[in-house]
């Protein structure tokens, strides 16, 4: 199950490249001179204490929070005020929320097939071909028929993400997936994530699950205070933390 | 086995049982709805002594010993209630003043409404994709019908009365403001700065003052500032004032649904690249119109009921009928109450029928238990 940490992370140019980028809300500086480079395939786990700016960065890069300075290139297209552009970085980039955020008045097969009929122009027949496969994927292809409010949150969540990836995106942003989850169904995201993540697909994880992190991530990035404090593999990041801070937030999470 | 509780085990689960036999059927009704309490036992017997009183005495004034026949109001006898006006004046109940011998095309107008509701209202209707077609034509097909030119002959619509120009002022407002409403919502929330301050504007100018005022406007006020070329047909003057009215309400009805939405839906709808109007109808829309039912439906029914309002600029509907008649020379006296009590018989149906749909739908549209 697990994958390697030292698989190579292809050298060419970065999917994600993030430069100086600097957010307020108001007067709160919530990202401060952010430089990030994401490789093709890479994994990487954010993590960090509530309010340290984890969520809004992931969020800057389908532009769901426009950024103040700096720039974000996403899939050699940079983020801007046009429109074109933003629909354009938003087709090749999937989100999963912490609230599943799937549409209760539709289907999940509905769900499902709403965005490749609407966006990408898929003829039916086809997007629920997709969209079945997915779902096969994620596990539940028996509830294509059902209701959002008739599943559990696992089963929810599982959904939202065979939604996201039907719209064959190259890059998944994980907002913190399991935090609303029962004890109990957290293992069966995580393992949906995990057969993802061996699939090669570059991922980006808010997450505080750090056995997901070990297993799984290229590299852990620790923000706090807006700002990226640390980042290594995960060996290194959970056995030689180096900052302070790094050190403080790891015996907090990791205490129990 | 252990009496400590704290290490109690149980052996194995236990089984399934029926409720206790006193709180279902029939007697467990009765006990959880009428009986909970002493306080409700007495409120329930209060009930029934009150419509013990009530119900006899309006069935023995309304039917036992009504008059049902003669032409004037003289022959009816003083102690129960006097239908004998409706043999004539029924008519004009039901279609004003509209052309005698042209009242089928008043009928086939009514009757055409329910192939081109049905598709909107019901699912699995037979042949719903058409009749979606005759539902968009039908505005068209009823006014030529109502109306009439060409192969017709013209109705002038001061002509029209009676129920009929209740349901004709009451439908068009209600098929008019649900769309006009959701518009000025959406303009209301739009970040752009000068189409929410016009939606705001109009919202809060419309609600703010009474309809009757809006209709003196319209009928009177209109007429003394256009010059005389720009009339507009004083029906067509009222329908705009009506639908204005109810749609100010409406958006606010609307927005009230969109404040309901989870912000969450907004954004999944967005990161996955559909745009405005997309995420609008797809995914925002459906849900906002399915938590806002009962308020539309509110909309309407108020909408419905306020087309009586127009009586007081002249127009003659079935509450101004009803008013010309308790006023008449050969009734006067003897159907103070007859009139309007047959023409809240018209409305209750329609709004109640109104109330009755819109339950069924959201039932229908819950998809929590299906």
């Amino acid at each position: 199950m697990s994958v390697s940490h030292a698989e190579n992370v292809a050298g060419d140019s970065p999917v994600i490249q993030i430069t100086g980028l600097n957010k307020w809300f108001g007067a709160f500086h919530v990202l401060r001179d952010i430089d990030l480079s994401v490789a093709q395939s890479e994994r990487i786990v954010i993590c960090g204490p509530s309010g340290s700016g984890k969520s809004t960065l992931i969020r800057c890069i389908n532009r769901l929070e426009e950024h103040q300075e700096g720039r974000i290139v996403v899939d050699g297209v940079e983020l801007t005020h046009d429109l074109k552009h933003i629909d354009a970085v938003r087709r090749e980039v999937g989100m999963v929320f912490q609230s599943f955020n799937l549409f209760p008045h539709l289907t999940v097969l509905e769900n499902c097939t709403l965005a490749p009929l609407w966006v990408r122009k898929t003829p039916k027949a086809e997007a629920e071909e997709i969209a079945m496969e997915y779902l096969a994927r994620v596990k539940i292809p028996e509830q294509a028929s059902k209701y959002p409010g008739q599943l559990s949150g696992g089963q929810q969540q599982r959904v939202a993400i065979a939604r996201s990836l039907c719209m064959r995106p190259k890059i998944m942003l994980f907002d913190e997936p399991t935090s609303a989850l029962d004890p109990e169904m957290i293992k069966e995201v995580l393992d949906v994530m995990v057969d993802l993540a061996e699939t090669g697909m570059t991922m980006l994880v808010v997450t505080h699950e750090m056995g997901f992190a070990s297993q799984v991530a290229n590299r852990v990035i620790f923000m706090d205070a807006g700002q990226i404090v640390e980042q290594n593999t995960p060996d290194a990041f959970f056995n030689d933390p180096q900052s302070d801070r790094t050190k403080l937030f790891l015996s907090q999470i990791l205490s129990h | 086995m252990t009496t400590d509780p704290y290490f109690r085990t149980q052996a194995e689960m236990l089984a399934e049982r029926p409720p206790p036999a006193s709180t279902t059927g029939p007697v467990g009704w009765l006990r959880a709805n009428l009986f909970s309490s002493w306080f409700n036992a007495a409120l329930t017997l209060l009930a029934l002594y009150l419509l013990w009183i009530i119900v006899p005495s309006l069935i023995d004034w309304a039917f036992i010993h009504a008059d049902f026949e003669g032409s004037v109001g003289n022959e009816c006898a003083a102690e129960g209630a006097c239908w004998a006006w409706l043999d004539q004046r029924i008519d004009q109940f039901l279609y004003g003043f509209y052309t005698d011998g042209e009242y089928w095309r008043v009928n086939l107008a009514v009757i055409l409404l329910i192939p081109a509701l049905a598709p909107l209202l019901f699912d699995g209707v037979p042949y719903a994709r058409q009749l979606r077609v005759f539902s968009v034509a039908y505005p068209f097909i009823a006014g030529f019908l109502l109306v009439g030119g060409f192969a017709l002959d013209a109705v002038p619509t001061r002509s029209f009365g009676g129920f009929m120009l209740n349901l004709t002022i009451g439908l068009s407002g209600i098929v008019l403001s649900l769309p006009i409403g959701i518009m000025l919502a959406l303009g209301r929330r739009s970040r752009l700065p000068a189409l929410r301050m016009l939606s705001v504007i109009f919202i809060e100018l419309v609600r703010g003052v009474p309809l009757i005022t809006l209709l003196f406007t319209a009928a009177i006020l209109l007429p003394i500032f256009m010059p005389e070329s720009w009339s507009i047909d004083l029906l067509i003057r009222v329908i705009v004032v009506v639908t204005a009215f109810s749609s100010a309400y409406m958006a606010e009805v609307i927005r009230g649904g969109l404040q309901a939405i989870p912000k969450g839906q907004f954004e999944a709808a967005q990161a996955m690249g559909l745009g405005y109007w997309q995420s609008m109808r797809l995914i925002i829309l459906p849900q906002v119109l399915k938590i806002s039912i009962p308020g539309i439906v509110n909309t309407f029914i108020g909408l419905f009921k306020d087309t009586t309002l127009v009586f007081l600029i002249g127009l003659f509907d079935i509450l101004g009928i009803a008013r010309s008649l308790q006023q008449n020379q050969d009734w006067i006296g003897k159907v103070d109450a007859e009139g309007f009590l047959f023409a809240a018989i018209f409305f209750f149906v329609v709004c109640f029928s109104m109330s009755r749909y819109s339950i069924n739908l959201e039932k229908r549209l819950d998809t929590t238990k299906r």
